[in-house]
């Protein structure tokens, strides 16, 4: 194991899987020439060549169908957006083509592509800039959709959508780009399935259920509780869709007491689906009500101040913590 | 129709009688959405069947086609059977798209036809991306992508025709003007006087042709085949058509004047190419007759095959919606939990009759 970043962890997934599979090949606005708008895509025209890194003019909705098309005959394009905030512009291609073309066709046409970029707010971009779009595409049949939190679930996961023969969203963020974590040597295959949660912490008294940005947060927050006497349990879900029902029964049967923490809004969120499968497959393990944390029920607002009354935060985390625990 | 024929060996009587085929089938259809056998939207090809038909004598039967939702003639023009057409109508599990599809989206891998796309001008990427792919394995095939006038004007044609022209690639871009986008005609619409001069905002070359001329149609796509199998370009071509009917079943297409369907119904794609045969000594009347013969007992056929087929079991319901099987969201949900019900409480069914 050694430590490198998020960033870099992407890299390596991109780089491997288009050096194990002629037919994949990676799309988007500044993805070649300018070695990607995040810098995850550095390198990789030197080293592949302009046929399989290709700059895009700004057209989410036309490279966003042109890899729907390519896949239908057999490639499986890696179709980069700037930031998910931007798939809205293509989401015709993402909600309409790309996940209904194998029903459609009475299975005669999977499209084994991958959508990925940053999703989810950064940092005081605003209202445009800040969407976290998990919960409009996880509520899509069809599509995957995973987000991972680690350099080591980025690449796993990113390599593991790339093989998949159905659209699968990698939902990245760019607050975490930079973040270093342990991951396996370059020469040890890391392929992580969809569909995994992972315990970031065990605990014993609360059982914080998270993904992507607000796992760091999770855990910062767990360690604080702990000097408090509360033991958390930090369950990292990676994937969105496939949701890893069983690690949320197992975690929950523990500790008998749940908070999810989202980057998203709280209305239709990830966590009212994850609520609702706890209530319904193992109501009588809850000792107390389940409580949420997400974005406030607003558009992003620029002003920093209210940006972080705006976001998940680890005063109102804990403070649900305490809340469950009737601490 | 054998595969990889050269162009110029494909037969016309034998192109004349697909047109047969789908105007007969499209009747059929007709009557049979009247008589509620089809369900949905269902939109007719009657009186453009030069167009696809043009289309599918120009290339050979590897290359790709994709269209709009007006997509029967063209998987009949590809070689799906009218059978797995009307069963797909029907709704059926023997249809070209298991009965999943419907009307508006007619697949068939095997002979490479992609659908069947039913959001206006959505597919024309997709047809982009087909083409992305040929040149990408250095194949000379071409992407046939047909679209209606309505297309233009949507923001996926304009990105798609500037990728392919930007990225050179093998696509011809046929767009069926017909007159009118459901109601609406060209003129109410499109800022150009002519359509064709969209490709010219591209750098891409085009031309307009008469739609209701087989002969004119295939030549012309040929021409701009050829010419992209030398070296892969999008080509654009405007085919001037008609609809005879509505828009859909649905619409009586009041906005269009009598006349106007005369004049086009005197310059009927069939009759013109009938008579051009006819004239040549290359068909007689009685042949004809039996051309038309065998595409209605074709279709009377696919009906009967349609209504005789197994309706898709429902318990496949979740088979198509990831390939290689479901995965957890996709699995049937388990029964919910079973609650005994207290003595007197309401039924869960009390609110229906």
């Amino acid at each position: 194991m050694r430590e490198i970043t998020y960033r870099q962890a992407l890299n390596e997934a991109l780089a491997e899987e288009l050096e194990r599979d002629p037919n994949v090949f990676l799309m988007g606005e500044e993805v070649a020439e300018y070695q990607g708008a995040y810098k995850v895509s550095q390198g990789l025209l030197e080293r592949f060549g302009p046929r399989r890194i290709i700059d895009t003019p700004i057209s989410e909705n036309g490279f966003a169908g042109l890899g729907v098309g390519a896949a239908m005959v057999g490639l499986r394009p890696i179709i980069e957006f700037m930031t998910f905030s931007f798939s809205l512009v293509a989401f015709d291609q993402v909600v309409n083509n790309a996940p209904n073309m194998y029903t459609m066709s009475g299975g005669q046409f999977n499209i084994p592509i991958v959508f990925r970029g940053p999703n989810g707010p950064a940092h005081q971009l605003g209202a445009t800039h800040s969407h976290a779009t998990e919960n409009f595409y996880a509520s899509v049949p069809g599509l995957k959709v995973c987000a991972p939190a680690t350099p080591r679930d980025a690449k796993g996961l990113l390599k593991t959508a790339v093989r998949d023969n159905n659209p699968v969203l990698v939902l990245e963020a760019e607050l975490l780009y930079s973040s270093k974590g342990m991951v396996e040597p370059p020469d040890e295959e890391l392929l992580i399935p969809l569909g995994k949660a992972e315990v970031k912490r065990e605990g014993s008294d609360v059982s914080v259920i998270c993904y992507s940005q607000t796992v760091p947060l999770a855990l910062k927050v767990a360690e604080q509780l702990e000097e408090e006497d509360i033991s958390a349990e930090i369950l990292d879900l990676r994937s969105i869709k496939p949701l890893d029902e069983k690690a949320i029964y197992d975690s929950v049967t523990k500790t008998h007491r749940v908070v999810i923490v989202e980057q998203g809004h709280p209305f239709c969120g990830v966590g009212a689906e994850v609520c609702y499968r706890i209530q319904k497959g193992i109501f009588d393990e809850l000792d107390a009500p389940i409580v949420r944390v997400s974005q406030e029920d607003v558009p992003m607002p620029y002003n920093e101040r209210l940006e972080h009354a705006v976001l998940p935060n680890a005063e109102k985390l804990i403070a649900a913590v305490k809340q469950v625990c009737y601490a | 129709m054998t595969s990889m024929q050269p162009v110029e060996q494909r037969d016309e009587v034998e192109m004349l009688s697909l047109m047969l085929l789908i105007r007969r089938f499209e009747e059929r259809a007709s009557q049979q959405y009247q008589a509620q056998k089809i369900g949905g939207f269902c939109h007719l090809y009657i009186g453009q069947e030069a167009v696809v038909t043009g289309a599918v004598a120009a290339v050979r039967d590897d290359d790709y086609i994709i269209t709009a939702y007006r997509d029967h003639a063209h998987a009949l023009a590809r070689g799906t059977s009218a059978n797995a057409c009307m069963a797909e109508l029907f709704g059926k599990e023997t249809g070209c798209s298991r009965g999943l599809g419907g009307s508006m989206h007619f697949f068939d891998k095997k002979h490479h036809m992609y659908g069947g796309h039913a959001i206006v001008a959505a597919h024309v990427p997709l047809a982009v991306g087909m083409a992305f792919a040929i040149k990408y394995r250095s194949e000379d095939r071409v992407t046939l992508c047909f679209f209606g006038d309505g297309a233009i004007n949507q923001g996926a044609f304009h990105e798609a025709l500037n990728l392919a022209a930007l990225y050179k690639l093998p696509v011809v871009f046929i767009c069926e003007n017909n007159l009118f986008a459901m109601g609406t005609s060209v003129k109410r619409s499109t800022s150009l006087k002519q359509i064709v001069d969209r490709a010219e905002g591209y750098d891409i070359p085009g031309e307009i042709v008469d739609g209701m001329n087989f002969r004119e149609v295939r030549d012309k796509i040929a021409e701009a085949v050829d010419s992209i199998r030398k070296e892969p370009h999008p080509a654009f071509l405007e085919a001037r058509t008609y609809r005879y009917r509505g828009h859909s079943m649905s619409d009586p297409a009041s906005y269009r004047t009598k006349q106007e369907l005369e004049k086009y119904r005197l310059d009927d794609p069939i009759t013109r190419l009938r008579a051009q045969l006819t004239r040549e000594g290359k068909l007689t009347n009685e042949q004809f007759d039996g051309l038309d013969k065998q595409a209605k007992e074709a279709v009377m056929a696919a009906v009967k095959f349609a209504e005789e087929s197994p309706q898709p079991p429902l318990e496949k319901l979740y088979d198509y919606t990831y390939a290689d099987g479901a995965v957890e969201p996709g699995r049937p949900r388990p029964a919910e939990p079973a609650h005994e019900r207290r003595e007197g409480a309401p039924s869960p069914n009390a609110n229906q009759p």
